[in-house]
């Protein structure tokens, strides 16, 4: 009974450390602030997904495990949702406390995805899940949905050991 | 012997997944089909006689993107059947990775949206690999020969018709009304992947 009460309470704390979810209106503005100088050490994960996707949500929580694996390592992630962004309040926040994720997640609210699909990468035919794992100029693309943290872990670490 | 065998296999499976990567790509002559619809009957393109062009869009009741647009398609119908352009509605997913695709389902939508084109199921998913498929909505518009002329995304904004700048679908259909190629030709969306097991 205690241990449950501890998990409860420690799942209640984790759950006020949440942070905000910046929106991105142009994609360009996104793509200048987080995609660009990246630091050439770096491993970047760029995962996009949305809350009604279910592949991308099945997929979360290894994304989510590796943030927790390499945590303050040269490693960064960040989850953009494609979710619409007057739903931010009513259904992404609140299924990010749901699941307890604490990676970095923006939103991109661009509806014009023919101007910058290509951008993220030319091959992508659109569909979600994506994911970029990048490093320098190095640049791998995925556009299908992974099945293990381990599975997801042995991607970065093609980049990261390098 | 055995494994001579497992090698045909593989080269089999290799075989299709190639073709189901590739689809079409525009100038290819499309594959017509027969497909079960939401009235019940079995529905081919060489049914839809005197037809100048065929609007193949994938599309199901589940997916978000999908949803935004069935209005849209419902007014690209109104605008283009009376000048020979059908839009015929496919769904390509697998219902029992998504039971809200069932073909019951599809049913239930078509007749709260009132659909009026064909919304057909792909029955065993055998077509959307063929078109090369890859989310939904996603449109492949052919011309009568079945000549593969536009594939893509239906206008430039998803989320908003309001904000729409330019309609890649209607002014692809009023290219070829005039007698010219679609451009752009082909255009990308974001949309759900095609859910199969």
């Amino acid at each position: 009974m205690k241990k449950y009460f501890l998990i409860f309470f420690f799942s209640f704390t984790t759950g006020l450390s949440f942070s905000q979810v910046k929106v991105y209106e142009k994609y360009d503005e996104m793509e200048s602030e987080l995609l660009t100088n990246l630091s050439p050490d770096t491993t970047y994960v760029i995962n996009f997904w949305a809350t009604w996707c279910r592949p991308c949500i099945k997929e979360l929580p290894y994304f989510e495990e590796l943030n927790a694996l390499y945590e303050g390592q040269a490693f960064k992630q960040i989850l953009v949702s494609l979710d619409d962004p007057k739903k931010l309040e009513s259904k992404v926040i609140p299924f990010l406390k749901k699941n307890k994720i604490e990676s970095n997640v923006v939103l991109l609210a661009d509806g014009k995805a023919n101007s910058w699909i290509d951008k993220v990468e030319s091959s992508w035919s659109g569909a979600i899940p994506i994911t970029l794992i990048l490093r320098g100029n190095e640049k791998n693309f995925y556009e299908k949905e992974f099945h293990s943290t381990f599975e997801l872990e042995e991607e970065m670490l093609l980049l990261f050991n390098n | 012997m055995k494994s001579l065998i497992n090698t045909f296999l593989l080269a089999l499976l290799i075989g299709v997944t190639v073709t189901a990567q590739n689809g079409y790509k525009v100038g290819d002559t499309a594959a017509d089909f027969s497909l079960k619809g939401v009235d019940g009957n079995m529905h081919s393109l060489a049914d839809m006689k005197d037809a100048k062009g065929y609007i193949v869009t994938f599309t199901c009741n589940h997916c978000p993107y999908a949803i935004m647009y069935e209005d849209r398609l419902i007014s690209i119908q109104n605008e283009f059947e009376p000048k020979g352009y059908q839009v015929v509605a496919i769904n390509p997913n697998d219902p029992e990775v998504k039971p809200e695709d069932s073909f019951d389902n599809m049913v239930i939508r078509a007749e709260e949206k009132k659909f009026n084109f064909p919304y057909l199921i792909d029955d065993g998913q055998k077509v959307y690999p063929v078109y090369g498929a890859t989310k939904t909505p996603h449109v492949f518009l052919l011309d009568n020969k079945l000549e593969v002329k536009y594939i893509g995304a239906i206008d430039d904004n998803a989320r908003s018709a309001d904000d729409v700048e330019e309609r890649y679908l209607a002014n692809a259909i009023n290219a070829l009304e005039s007698g010219t190629n679609p451009n752009p030709s082909t255009t990308k969306a974001i949309g759900c992947g095609i859910k199969s097991k």
